[in-house]
């Protein structure tokens, strides 16, 4: 079990001031119980002498005083353990989002964004309960049992002597008979997440099982699962539960033997009323501690979970190629190799690349053609430098791409993806992101050349129009055509357009070809597509098969 | 919420005989170690009077039993209370499954798809603690609480009206108002949740051409300003939210001063005791361990209780798909099929998924339906497995309208292949049987034979017993496929009805799998729902949607 992972530690400036505060007032909690151990003692000891409550009143008061104060510092920890965790959490998905956008803005280990949104924002929740609950505990059960039994020493040694007895057996018994059930007790989690699995998966073919007549046999199956795992649990959990009962026992037995032993020497005399009183309240709360740390220990579990799996995404190794200090060549000037190039995907073993040979020579058109899943989406982000090759070179000119500045190659490319992105805002907005420093001019004439004028125009709001979430939705074509005009205000050297007109009617696709005849000019252009309207106006077409180039027909007339 | 509660113990049924042993176990602990603290004040208070250690006997007894006793029931309680969770775990799913079965696929509305269904499940799961953490905490207190009120009292009747009166405050004000708080902090973060969860799936998912383009800087912009608005609020609400537990030990204090005080006016009147001061001012701190776990307890049931609202919402509706009270006999083979001018929609949308569609098959015909997505070509299969009952016009088998027949028979007649078809995290085997879970190994060779499989099937280690995996993930997108079609095969329907057998798969492998396919049938009629051409040369007819 481990109370906090020391890479919390390290990485987020959050967490440490946090342990300072809360040993702080750990420390103080500790004095605390003292204090209200002492005046309780104190109070019924001069009650037992015939004082009378008028007498007893600012003592009372003190009492009532010391409750509150130790309200107080649950209250601080609480607090302190609340804002810790929405600091690291913070902390946490600036780095995550900084890191995906940085070093792998492909998801290629297939998290989305709705997964990571889960974590990020809602995991606040299992993170505060362990931040705000369990540490606090912790702290508290290294400090305030340290401080009990010096006080329970100070006011009467023999006691505190009983109590060190019984302490190191907590420990001792619950260790043994933890490794006595650790095996059966994986066991049984396993048990238990294969029975989730299994219900999700017969729920989830309902439809398969009831279109087969087998949906009602399943019930049966079900109720029979349930009961056997029931019954093997509850065998382990006979063993389990004792672990816990051993901390329960020396709890309770602790007490009552610090009881009988200080009454019997209270009657000898060795002792005084109040120091046996003291020494009994105290002794529940060397325990206390402990026990709560328990409880509180499945907030532990989510809580850990929650920031492993942060770490996790953060510290997952870049995909994006890292790059180097270099200044990339112009496209417009430099030839672009790739020299024996694989990819393959981290969780797969088939590779999508393997060992392609491709040349894109500056101002030629090349037409990228296969079928799906033969890597030519691949080729486009390798070249953009959003994931890196896993063996093979790619070269600008003379200069290997990884040795480059990536983001200023990046501005020499011009990118219509297979499925263009909406952000959240205007459709201008949208436009502009492919340059942001165009003019709003610019932005029209773009969407012009991309057939997007058309069905913008014809909008109420025109290119003020919200898209992206909650805004107005786009037909898969109408996207299209906005991220083409993107790609088309970028004015970049280098234009790469996946599959430019899909979803496209007719019309929008002779203008889509039309507005790429006019790019051509003096720029290197490589198209992904299957239309033949495309294909027939390019310089050269270059066929993907099993990851590399097959048969490359000799250029086309224009 | 009091019918919710009602209605989520149905769902959640647990034996009434294990039921009554659990709250007094637990109260039985708590009093105990209430016993054990107030024993050993008077104990310490008698002795300091110094008596002869005999006269102390029955206290330091008293004194051990609580210390012994208190952990064996604790024990005891705690076996209890867990065999309760996990019976009710078992009866919630079967439960749910019971009343989710005769809905599936069409009335499950958004939960159609997966994703869903999987957090649907989690709620059912969250049912097992309706028990445990929700109801049997407030249980337990007001049975310990009502003991150590109880004892206060036979000692001193006012001390024991302050101890209820704080254990009431500590009991129901403190949780009330802990479920308030949480309340209003989760009303006031909502939007900033939702508003941070949006920016980050945003930049998350549109990160390629974010990167592309260089636009960088400011969409991190964006997400640390939402952070930095959600982060305000969350602090701010911290100083509330985290008040209850604080509270609780002042409200313990009090009530422990105000019993002394109480306690001392008494002893100084005569009234009681002196030796009884501590007894009865341990008593009332002890017994606030009662009132501890109940703002946890007040939080797990609401949580426990909205769970159980969403599944009741969709459990509770009637199945619009019903047998006839008198149904008409399974028809003989040949007879046709048809949909005569049918209207269809699902429950709660808006606009129909097919309207006034007509198609029909003939014995042995080969019929293809296209059409492009969304155009209801699944909703026809949806129609003929009845899963869903036409809102105008009729489906019929052999020229009677399919309400006529029992739904076993008309899924015996008819069956379907396709992208929606579920494979099982079982074995190639089972996944193959499951239409007809008699059949001998050598008939499933021979389905898996006609859906030419069966030689990938004898390379794999394990060849019939091979796992298929979750969701059939183990194998490839054909392959699936073809086990599907293995698995229709060997149901031996009259009519087989095939859904974008070909979806996700590259050109070669459909064109290759839908010839397979026809090759494999025998005289039975086909019906290929496709959006692809692959295929469409094999048969009869095309008709488009």
């Amino acid at each position: 079990m481990h109370s906090l992972d020391p890479r919390l530690l390290r990485r987020t400036r959050s967490a440490r001031p946090l342990l300072v505060i809360d040993t702080l007032l750990g420390i103080g909690t500790g004095l605390v119980v003292l204090l209200q151990a002492m005046l309780l003692a104190r109070v019924v000891s001069r009650a037992f002498a015939h004082g009378s409550l008028h007498t007893l009143e600012p003592d009372l008061g003190l009492l009532l005083f010391a409750f509150a104060l130790r309200g107080a510092l649950i209250w601080g920890m609480e607090v302190s353990g609340r804002h810790a965790a929405r600091s690291i959490l913070s902390e946490l998905r600036l780095a995550l989002v900084s890191r995906r956008l940085r070093g792998q803005p492909l998801a290629t280990d297939g998290t989305g964004g709705a997964e990571i949104a889960a974590v990020a924002v809602q995991g606040v929740d299992a993170l505060e309960a362990y931040f705000s609950r369990y540490l606090p505990q912790v702290v508290l059960a290294c400090v305030v049992p340290l401080l009990v039994v010096t006080g329970v020493a100070l006011v009467d040694l023999e006691s505190a002597l009983v109590m060190l007895i019984t302490l190191p057996l907590v420990p001792v018994f619950m260790w043994l008979i933890g490794r006595y059930t650790e095996t059966r007790t994986r066991e049984r989690w396993q048990a238990l997440r294969q029975l989730a699995c299994h219900f999700l998966d017969v729920v989830r073919g309902l439809p398969t099982l009831r279109s087969h007549g087998r949906a009602e046999d399943e019930v049966a199956t079900l109720a029979a699962v349930g009961e056997r795992y029931r019954r093997a649990t509850m065998q382990t959990l006979r063993v389990s539960f004792l672990s816990g009962s051993v901390l329960e026992l020396a709890s309770t037995l602790g007490v009552a033997l610090v009881a009988v032993v200080a009454g019997v020497r209270l009657v000898d005399g060795r002792l005084g009323l109040q120091a046996g009183l003291t020494v009994l309240v105290l002794a529940p709360e060397l325990y206390v501690p402990f026990r709560r740390l328990g409880s509180e220990f499945h907030a532990s579990a989510d809580g850990l979970a929650i920031a492993e799996r942060m770490l996790a995404l953060i510290d997952a190794p870049a995909s994006a190629l890292s790059g180097g200090a270099r200044l990339a060549p112009s496209p417009a000037k430099a030839a672009i190799r790739f020299e024996r190039v694989s990819y393959s995907y981290p969780a797969r073993s088939a590779s999508v690349l393997d060992g392609l040979d491709l040349e894109l020579l500056p101002g030629e058109t090349v037409a990228l053609v296969g079928e799906s899943g033969a890597g030519k989406s691949t080729v486009a982000a390798l070249l953009l430098g959003l994931i890196a090759p896993t063996s093979g070179r790619i070269s600008v000119g003379s200069v290997a791409l990884d040795s480059c500045r990536i983001d200023a190659w990046r501005r020499h490319v011009a990118w219509l993806p297979q499925h263009p992105a909406l952000l959240r805002g205007s459709l201008a907005d949208n436009i502009w992101l492919g340059d942001p420093g165009a003019s709003y001019s610019a932005v029209v004439e773009a969407a012009c050349l991309a057939g997007a004028e058309e069905f913008i125009a014809a909008l109420p709001d025109g290119f003020r129009t919200r898209v992206g979430e909650g805004g107005r939705p786009l037909s898969p074509g109408e996207r299209r055509r906005v991220g083409l005009a993107r790609a088309f205000l970028k004015d970049a050297p280098l234009i790469i357009l996946d599959e430019p007109t899909a979803d496209l009617d007719p019309s929008s696709v002779a203008i889509v070809a039309n507005a790429i005849r006019k790019l051509e000019r003096n720029r290197t252009v490589l198209v992904i597509a299957h239309r033949r309207e495309l294909v027939e106006q390019v310089d050269r077409t270059v066929r993907l098969h099993g990851g590399a180039v097959i048969a490359e027909p000799e250029r086309s007339a224009a | 919420m009091k019918s919710t509660l009602l209605r989520a113990l149905a769902l959640a049924p647990a034996p009434r005989s294990r039921l009554l042993l659990v709250a007094p176990r637990g109260a039985l602990a708590v009093a105990f170690g209430v016993g054990l603290m107030a024993t050993a004040g008077y104990l310490i208070s008698r002795a300091a009077e110094r008596p002869a250690v005999l006269s102390l006997m029955v206290a330091i007894v008293a004194v051990r039993f609580f210390g012994m006793a208190r952990p064996i029931v604790r024990y005891l309680e705690r076996l209890v209370s867990h065999d309760i969770a996990l019976g009710v775990l078992g009866g919630a799913r079967t439960r749910f499954y019971e009343g989710i079965e005769p809905l599936a696929p069409a009335q499950l509305g958004v939960y159609r798809t997966g994703d869903l269904l999987s957090r649907m499940v989690a709620d059912v799961d969250a049912l097992q603690n309706l028990h445990l953490r929700g109801l049997q905490p407030p249980l337990v207190a007001l049975l310990a609480g009502a003991v150590s009120v109880g004892a206060a009292v036979v000692f001193e009747p006012i001390a024991g009206a302050l101890l209820a009166a704080g254990l009431l405050v500590g009991g129901l004000a403190i949780p009330a108002l802990g479920r308030w708080i949480a309340a209003r902090t989760a009303r006031r973060q909502a939007a900033g949740r939702g508003r941070l969860c949006s920016e980050l799936v945003e930049l998350i998912d549109t990160a390629p051409e974010i990167a592309a383009y260089g636009g960088e800087r400011a969409a991190l912009a964006r997400v640390s300003e939402a952070d930095r608005a959600l982060v305000a609020i969350e602090r701010r609400d911290a100083l509330s939210a985290g008040a209850t537990d604080g509270l609780g030990v002042v409200i313990t204090g009090a009530t422990v001063c105000g019993v002394l005080a109480v306690a001392i006016a008494a002893s100084a009147a005569g009234k009681l005791d002196f030796v009884l001061i501590a007894a009865l001012g341990l008593l009332a701190m002890a017994s606030f361990e009662a009132v501890i776990p109940l703002p946890a307890s007040a939080r797990e049931l609401s949580s426990t209780l909205a769970a159980a609202g969403r599944i009741l919402e969709l459990t509770g509706q009637e199945p619009a798909v019903r047998d006839p009270e008198d149904p008409l006999a399974a028809p003989s083979w040949p007879f046709a099929i048809a949909l005569e001018h049918v209207r269809a929609r699902y429950p709660l949308q808006p606009v129909p998924a097919i309207d006034d569609v007509c198609l029909r098959l003939d014995p042995g015909e080969r019929v293809a339906l296209v059409g492009p997505s969304g155009a209801g070509k699944t909703t026809v299969a949806n129609l003929l497995l009845r899963f869903l009952d036409p809102e105008q016009g009729r489906v019929t088998m052999a020229g009677h309208d399919l309400r006529s027949y029992r739904q076993e028979d008309v899924r015996r007649a008819i069956s379907v292949a396709g992208q929606e078809s579920h494979l099982f995290s079982a074995s190639i085997r089972d996944n193959v049987c499951l239409a007809c879970p008699d059949a001998g190994d050598e008939e499933v060779e021979q389905a898996l034979r006609r859906a030419r499989i069966w030689e990938s099937v004898c390379r794999l280690p394990e060849g019939l017993s091979t796992h298929v995996g979750e969701q059939g993930r183990e194998l490839s997108g054909g392959q699936r496929q073809r086990i599907v079609l293995a698995r229709a095969l060997l149901a031996d329907s009259p009519v087989l009805v095939l859904d974008e057998p070909t979806a996700h798969l590259d050109p070669g492998t459909a064109a290759e799998l839908v010839r397979d396919v026809f090759a494999a049938v025998r005289g039975q009629t086909v019906l290929l729902i496709t959006h692809r051409d692959e295929g469409l040369d094999l048969v009869d007819r095309v008709v488009s949607l």
